[in-house]
């Protein structure tokens, strides 16, 4: 078992204001899965994701990761699991300005504690998700799908246990869309735990196993029966 | 950690060129510190070497004995217009005398005047110095023709006169004047002899002035018993002390003063390295003021510094947001903003040290054209000094920023826009 959570609740306070957002999750998600969360706005998806994420922490609740309890965990040893367990992959992309695919890539490996030959591993996750020449493209001369996919290469650098993607295919074309999809399908299928948070039904199918959110409570949390497979030169919608 | 260095440093270098002009105007205020500090510095050194080089080429090993107490960190009476009367030609006999004061090379005594001299219709006003016969052992100055007067002239109160070389030019012009009488303040003088040009040496014009024996000053001219001061050649700069104390003995015996502690004395005793030393401590404290309020411009400088280092936070809070989500501690960012804001201050003390070093440079050589003898002072401690004022501006300046960046919370700083 990757993730072990159960009663996780979050509250906001704003002032003397309190709002409830999550009112007590229970669910586990095991190695190898590739769960998409799903849920209007407004829901708590995003509030999830961010404690699944450990940047943020739940007001209460258990929450496991690798069978290790992060919920009383300082802000540096929150940093230090994010380095080496997740890997991120944004709506926007939120890559460096000014600075190369490789070295856009080989962030993560800056801030981790072992040394690893960072140059040669950036080259290998860039050729896993066929990005090999654009190495040392700055990333305004790349495309949105080609960004998207240095975002996941940026993901994977660290070898994570659990890789989220937000809303990955939200700022794309449906042709770039299709194939970030076809990626994220390929690193499931080899062993790596996908969490992807989306509101599109077409979207999620693509996962193996559907989370529905609504008001900070899990309405529906069920296999999916006919799983979408992203191929390249399909549209996605 | 080692890594994070490298890449802030490069991304530190990066955002500068990205945005040169706003980087320039930035570091502005660290040129123009860093590059003021170190001209005034250098100039205010090189200022004083040119007078200090002047004292020197008047000796070192001369003493001034002056009529009156005076402390001796502070000027001595005659500066603020007081006259005092307690040294007299008397006293410069006994100090001449080798039993009482050894070591002594020689003496020069004043007694100083001004008044017009004037030959047939051309009239000059003057310096008169009355000094005595062995004037030129110790204040040097060659004669063009004639003769410096005698000690028998001297005891004789004769009227004799040896004529600067401004005097003689402005009297006489071209034509000779060995062998002519002037008359000085209504008396008739003989010109014995010319002196050399020799300028100004120590903020003291050497040609515009006429020699007369000491005596015939103070009885014929002045009307007055004492002296102004003396000069005392010391043979060894080893000696002085001791002459000191033994002019000190004389003096004291002279005027009938038994207290040895310094205390009584009607006169004071001064030394070249004293004058020196007094000099120094004067311009030192000068050049230190102004290097001061050149810095306050590196506080200004470091305000800017901190503008821009607070904007290039918010432009950049999504950039921060990703590098914790990536795994950045709050140390992280802390060193890479620190150091952003060091490299931009560091770079603007060096080009403020390049300027400041090439100005002084240019000074000097503008200074040794018009012939001063200018010495180009850039010591290596005020370049370390430049380099670490700077780092330290930058490290103190963005502190307030880095600390902003860091504590930033990843989750809005990852949803800014």
């Amino acid at each position: 078992m990757l993730i072990n959570i159960k009663n996780l609740k979050k509250d906001f306070k704003t002032g003397d204001v309190v709002t409830k957002v999550l009112h007590g999750l229970s669910f586990t998600i095991d190695k190898g899965d590739f769960v998409s969360i799903m849920g209007p706005s407004g829901s708590g998806k995003s509030t999830l994701m961010h404690i699944i994420g450990l940047l943020d922490r739940a007001s209460s609740g258990l929450y496991e990761l690798e069978g290790v309890d992060v919920t009383k965990m300082n802000d540096n040893q929150l940093a230090e699991l994010r380095n080496k367990k997740i890997g991120f992959v944004f709506q926007s992309f939120n890559l460096l300005p000014r600075t190369t695919v490789l070295d856009n890539v080989i962030l993560p490996l800056s801030y981790a504690s072992e040394s690893v030959d960072a140059k040669e591993r950036g080259k290998e996750v860039l050729k896993s998700v066929e990005l090999s020449h654009r190495l040392h493209y700055y990333t305004n001369q790349i495309s949105g799908g080609e960004k998207q996919r240095v975002a996941i290469a940026r993901a994977l650098v660290n070898k994570p246990s659990i890789i989220f993607a937000d809303e990955p295919t939200g700022n794309l074309d449906s042709k770039s869309g299709v194939q970030v999809m076809e990626i994220l399908q390929k690193l499931n299928d080899e062993g790596n735990t996908i969490i992807l948070v989306t509101h599109e039904t077409f979207t999620a199918e693509h996962a193996k196993r559907i989370i529905k959110i609504h008001d900070g409570l899990i309405v529906e949390d069920q296999k999916v029966i006919n799983r979408r497979v992203a191929k390249k030169g399909e549209a996605l919608k | 950690m080692k890594s994070i260095l490298k890449q802030s440093f490069s991304m530190a270098i990066k955002s500068l060129l990205a945005t040169k002009a706003r980087s320039f105007l930035t570091m502005l205020g660290i040129i123009i510190g860093v590059g003021a500090v170190i001209l005034i510095m250098s100039v205010g050194a090189g200022a004083q070497s040119l007078i200090l080089n002047q004292i020197e080429s008047l000796g070192t090993n001369l003493l001034v004995v002056l009529p009156g107490a005076s402390e001796k960190d502070q000027p001595p009476p005659q500066a603020m217009g007081i006259t005092v009367t307690t040294l007299t030609y008397d006293d410069y006999l006994s100090v001449k005398d080798p039993a009482k004061v050894p070591n002594v090379m020689g003496i020069a005594i004043f007694s100083k005047n001004v008044g017009t001299t004037s030959w047939k219709s051309a009239s000059y006003d003057t310096s008169i110095s009355g000094t005595n016969a062995s004037y030129r052992d110790v204040e040097g100055g060659n004669l063009l023709e004639g003769r410096f007067f005698t000690e028998e002239e001297e005891r004789n109160l004769s009227k004799v006169v040896v004529l600067g070389a401004t005097v003689k030019k402005e009297l006489f012009g071209d034509s000779k004047a060995i062998g002519e009488f002037i008359k000085i303040k209504k008396h008739s003088f003989e010109i014995i002899g010319v002196m050399e040009k020799r300028g100004n040496v120590a903020f003291q014009d050497y040609d515009d002035q006429v020699f007369v024996p000491v005596r015939t000053v103070q009885k014929i001219i002045s009307g007055v018993n004492h002296l102004g001061f003396m000069r005392v050649k010391i043979n060894d700069r080893e000696n002085i002390d001791q002459a000191i104390k033994d002019i000190e003995f004389t003096l004291r015996d002279k005027h009938n003063i038994d207290d040895q502690s310094g205390e009584s004395d009607d006169f004071s005793i001064r030394s070249g390295n004293e004058a020196m030393q007094l000099f120094e401590t004067v311009t030192n404290s000068l050049k230190y003021f102004l290097a001061m309020m050149a810095a306050l411009s590196l506080i200004v400088g470091g305000i800017g510094i901190m503008n821009i280092m607070l904007v290039s936070v918010t432009e950049r809070t999504r950039e921060i947001g990703l590098r914790k989500a990536v795994g950045a501690k709050r140390s992280h960012l802390m060193v890479q903003f620190l150091l952003e804001a060091i490299t931009i201050t560091l770079f603007g003390g060096v080009i403020g040290i390049i300027g400041g070093v090439a100005t002084s440079y240019i000074v000097s050589l503008v200074a040794n054209y018009l012939h001063y003898k200018w010495d180009f002072v850039v010591t290596p401690s005020s370049i370390i000094a430049g380099l670490i004022v700077s780092a330290g501006v930058g490290l103190f300046f963005g502190i307030y920023p880095a600390n902003k960046a860091s504590k930033l919370d990843p989750i809005s700083a990852l949803r800014h826009e």
